[in-house]
């Protein structure tokens, strides 16, 4: 690891002008990604923004129809909290799903948003409940937020503060793991919500993306069977040694259709 | 006075030390004025090494120097095995330098060192070490390495090729294939592992200009053999002068037997720059330096009579020795590999040819089983094969051509002692459950599952070795074991021993034989390894030999303090010594109550008041060097029951049996723990691991963990394990050693279970590790072909 700064603000705002400071800093939330990428001295940032002094920025409240998760909750306190497995169980499920016991308690929701890993699990939750990303600066919906592979909406100097997350009437996340890494080599979130059915896939493309045919499909008639085979075409998925683009188009069916099912209680 | 401990299930004294993290590995050892290497490694596959600027490097902070292959020109790390070709030619031993000299071979490959004060100053300077290469195109398998006009790695070796070796009666085969009724022939493919010990390899070097001696801490399994190596082939120091020290150390799996460059490196450095050196592997540099195991490439042909019995078995294979020759790469896919190709069977005529080639990767040696898990593969995969094609039932053709007299002569040089391969056999079908198995794959078919049973009845040659076989196959070394008993004054003893303790749990089972046979308790007992300055001579830990070899040497050494300790105990007791018998620690004069305990004669032996010093020596001290009469043969029958997902090509391993024949147990605890390892590793093979290397560059593609699988506990069932015991019949314990059976039996156990569950798709071969995505598209493939 290169030699660093290090710096712990007490105030968003002091986090924002020290990111505004020193231009080849980097922000620190849960450090899951970027410290081990430090350490293999693939990423060399001058100063770290630890934002881990800032206080209600890790905090989960509830309204009637939403849940409102801080940035820097961490995944095994998504996992853990009742509001969420009340309301939207799937996302409690998915938390406690992702990385293993350590990185639960150490990544943060926003953190992997931020960093827009293409297998990560939150940005399909994100994607398939159409949640709303609360920044310094404004409000983004999900819709808008993904760009690419490790790219998002955000602007230089702009943090998440807070993810609002809808209800959904039903919803499933099935995830099929690369059995090295067990990140998803394909994650299908599906969602029953008041503006309709969404289906966000992740880990098989370069960044987490709508399956808009089986949206449409799952519309007409929200049944496992009901997934269309092959919508999602394979010249658009990623290709390694884990699987082919053509698996993984394969793999995205089987999991909607297990997601489907998930949501049903089936 | 003690219940016998020998097969007793008592819990490991080196667990509380492992436990509460008061292990000390290499990492550890921390000398005073202690200075710190970072390797600067080759980024391309083949590479001609143009200039070496090292001068940024040098001005950088904390840096002690900077040293490549121009400053250190010493000799090639050696191979301890010759092997002798088909034409009576010695294999090609191209020079294996410690720093590249002008020629990078592999991704990884030392091409400088960087010595600095502290290991981030290391690192950094590292960075400002400028390289010029000139990239040469590379190859990484067999198939590109033998082509024409394949890029060269050595001009010693034109065509990549380290030797064609063939073992056993090729017209003897020949004539038995012209008269068989059906053949079997299978291609297969032996993966490439990468062998990833819990602790990295680790060296600490010291050089004393106080009486010109060097101590080299290091991560090894034999630090006798790393020294010998180190120097009379390479750096050409005395032994007397030189201490090797193998610590606690985490994990080897063979890995760590070798000698490697960064020893090397690290122990002339030390003397260079008047300070300890030390060098602990990133887990990056473990994946892209350490030996890899297995990468055979293998046709295979089983001839039979009409019956299903085996008239004669002809192999070949190709096996990818990597960039350079490690320390007994050439033996393992030769003397390990060909001689096992008999199985448990009566084939009556073997042949084997064997073609090793260069890479332009990194070398491949033994590796959990070494030889043994590539010989089992190719046996049981085809006779599983066999039977399907001769309508048979897999153990029933098995039956039919096991051998069942003993000693039994192979026609490939082995002499099986003892066996009983219809126990294990039998054993294991009844706890596998294997009548209720078709109901169970038709409980899997209703939930639109494939379901699989699969066996492997496999053999393994133990107890490495007789010397002066292994010398008449080509080993460079002797392969005995030492062992040394130090009694104390008051009765406890110290033991030390050249085998060497990387998990196995030698300090509890080797002292159960010393407190057994002195009838002492447990705790008067401690076992002493891995410390040149300490133990007398070692050959190490590896293949399976610990025990069988290493413990006879303690086992004899002990045979000899008794017959001492009656003569001292004759004396005390004013008997003759043919009237001394000795009972569990006890010395009695026989048919009287007159006796002397063990402690008395200790104390007797080093207070030699009252002792026959006219007659002997004070002291009760003896060491005992023990050579093998032969190999042992653990063997054992594995059943294996799968279910596979079609929609994913996801593989669950849901029921795994192993019953093991090791001869006599000393802990069955530590032997199931040897099982569940090995088993897993085997799995891991089968199901989830694989090693590749980018067919153009080279590069290593599963360079880490996120890429390269190793199993986890959730990849692998609660396995049922049983052991049948025929004792070893050519040493005293009758034990065979059990370090290597799981990771031997369990790939084709596994795979014969996955291509019997894939039938309906008429799918008999399948690429290791069958990830999901390779079943998935197998069985599109096979769809596709139907069609």
């Amino acid at each position: 690891m290169h030699a660093f700064t290090y710096h712990k603000p007490s105030t968003l705002g002091d986090a924002v002008s020290l990111a505004g400071k020193h231009g080849d800093g980097k922000i620190l939330a849960g450090g899951q990604s970027l410290v081990q990428a430090m350490k293999l001295r693939l990423a060399s940032p001058t100063d770290l923004i630890d934002l881990g002094g800032i206080k209600d920025l890790a905090s989960i409240k509830a309204d009637g129809s939403t849940v409102t998760i801080g940035a820097m909750a961490r995944h095994a306190e998504v996992e853990a909290n009742a509001d969420v497995k009340k309301m939207i169980p799937v996302l409690a499920r998915l938390a406690g799903g992702i990385g293993d016991r350590q990185v639960r308690h150490m990544g943060t929701l926003g953190g992997s948003l931020a960093n827009n890993d293409p297998a990560a699990d939150y940005p399909a939750a994100v994607l398939g409940l159409g949640a709303i990303i609360t920044t310094n600066k404004r409000k983004i919906a999900a819709d808008d937020f993904f760009k690419g592979l490790f790219e998002t909406a955000l602007e230089p100097g702009e943090l998440i503060t807070a993810v609002t997350f809808p209800t959904a009437k039903r919803a499933g996340y099935m995830k099929f793991k690369n059995p090295a890494s067990r990140f998803a080599l394909v994650g299908v979130f599906v969602a029953d919500t008041s503006s309709g059915v969404r289906v966000a896939v992740t880990g098989a493309a370069s960044s987490v993306f709508r399956a808009t045919a089986i949206e449409k499909a799952l519309s007409a008639k929200f049944e496992p069977d009901a997934v269309p085979a092959g919508t999602v075409k394979a010249a658009d998925l990623n290709s390694d040694l884990h699987g082919s683009a053509e698996y993984r188009a394969h793999i995205i069916t089987v999991m909607a259709k297990r997601a489907v099912a998930q949501a049903l209680g089936k | 006075m003690n219940a016998p401990l020998i097969g007793a299930r008592i819990e490991r004294k080196e667990d509380y030390r492992f436990l509460t993290g008061a292990g000390q590995y290499t990492d550890d050892v921390t000398l005073p004025n202690q200075s710190y290497a970072v390797f600067v490694r080759s980024p391309h596959a083949h590479a001609t090494i143009n200039a070496i600027r090292k001068d940024k490097a040098l001005k950088a902070a904390g840096v002690l120097a900077v040293f490549t292959g121009e400053d250190l020109k010493v000799g090639g790390l050696p191979c301890g095995w010759l092997i002798t070709d088909v034409n009576g030619q010695p294999m090609k031993e191209p020079v294996h330098p410690s720093l590249a000299q002008g020629k990078a071979r592999y991704v990884g490959d030392q091409v400088a060192v960087v010595i600095a004060e502290t290991l981030d100053q290391a690192q950094d300077a590292a960075e400002l070490v400028e390289v010029d290469y000139g990239v040469l195109p590379a190859v990484v398998n067999g198939e590109q390495a033998r082509a024409k006009g394949a890029p060269v790695l050595h001009d010693v070796a034109p065509d990549n090729t380290c030797y064609v070796w063939a073992l056993g009666d090729k017209a003897g085969v020949d004539a038995a294939f012209s008269k068989a009724a059906h053949v079997t022939r299978l291609d297969l493919v032996n993966n490439r592992l990468i062998p990833n010990a819990i602790e990295p390899r680790a060296v600490n070097g010291m050089y004393s200009r106080a009486d010109d001696s060097y101590t080299l801490y290091v991560a090894s399994q034999n630090p006798h053999v790393e020294r010998l190596l180190m120097t009379a082939f390479v750096l050409g120091l005395p032994e007397h002068k030189v201490r090797v020290v193998a610590p606690d150390v985490g994990g080897g799996f063979g890995s760590k037997i070798y000698l490697y460059a960064e020893d090397v490196v690290v122990t002339w450095a030390s003397k260079q720059i008047n300070r300890p050196v030390k060098w602990t592997a990133e887990r990056s540099e473990s994946f892209l330096t350490d030996a890899h195991g297995r990468d055979h490439v293998t046709t295979a042909e089983l001839a039979m009579d009409k019956d299903g019995k085996f008239l004669a078995l002809r192999v070949k294979t190709t096996a990818n020795v990597g960039a350079y020759l490690s320390t007994f790469a050439s033996c393992v896919p030769t003397i390990l590999y060909a001689t096992l190709l008999a199985g448990q069977y009566t084939t009556p005529v073997i042949h084997c040819e064997v073609t090793a080639v260069f890479t332009n990767t990194v070398p491949v040696d033994a590796y959990r089983g070494a030889g043994r898990p590539e010989a089992t593969y190719v046996v049981e995969r085809i006779v599983e094969q066999a039977a399907r094609e001769m309508k048979l039932d897999p153990v029933e053709i098995r039956r039919r051509n096991f051998i069942k007299t003993f000693p039994y002569q192979t026609p490939v040089a082995l002499m099986y002692d003892t066996g009983n391969y219809e126990a294990t056999m039998k054993a294991a079908i009844e706890i596998a459950g294997v009548s209720g198995f078709a109901a169970r794959k038709k409980e899997s078919e209703s939930r639109g599952k494939l379901r699989g049973l699969g066996y492997a009845a496999y053999i393994e040659a133990c107890g490495i070795a007789p010397s002066n076989i292994a010398g008449a196959l080509g080993a460079r070394a002797g392969l005995f074991e030492a062992g040394e008993v130090r009694m104390h004054p008051t009765g406890s003893c110290t033991v030390f021993t050249g085998s060497h303790s990387h998990g196995q749990g030698h300090e509890t089972t080797f002292a159960q034989v010393v407190a057994d046979r002195l009838g002492i308790p447990m705790e008067s007992v401690d076992i002493v390894h891995g410390d040149t300055s300490k133990v007398l001579f070692g050959m190490g830990t590896y293949g399976s030999r610990s025990i069988a070899v290493g413990g006879t040497a303690i086992y004899k050494a002990l045979d000899k303090i008794i017959a001492k300790g009656k003569k001292i105990a004759a004396h005390l007791m004013e008997a003759a010594e043919t009237d001394i018998e000795y009972d569990r620690g006890v010395f009695k004069v026989a048919g009287t109550d007159k006796q002397k305990t063990i402690g008395e004669v200790s104390f007797a032996a080093y207070v030699p008041h009252n002792y026959p010093l006219d007659k002997l020596e004070p002291g009760l001290n003896e060491n005992a060097f023990y050579d093998p009469a032969n190999f042992t043969f653990p063997a054992g029958t594995y059943v294996c029951e799968v279910e596979i997902d079609p929609d994913t090509g996801f593989t669950k391993v849901e029921k795994f049996t192993a019953v093991d024949d090791f001869g006599k147990n000393i802990n069955p605890m530590i032997v199931e723990g040897q099982v569940h390892g090995g088993l897993t590793q085997g799995i891991g093979q089968a199901l989830l691991e694989g090693c590749k290397y980018d067919p153009e560059t080279g590069q290593l593609i599963t360079g880490s963990f996120m890429d390269y699988c190793m199993p986890r506990a959730t990849d692998v069932p609660s396995y049922n394990l049983e052991t049948r015991e025929t004792p070893c019949t050519h040493n005293p314990l009758g034990v065979k050693g059990c370090g290597e059976a799981g990771a031997i039996g369990a790939p084709a156990a596994l795979m014969n279970a996955i291509t019997d569950a894939l039938q309906p798709y008429g799918i008999n071969d399948l690429p290791m590790p069958a990830s999901p995505a390779t079943v998935w598209k197998t069985i599109q493939n096979a769809k596709q072909k139907a069609a």
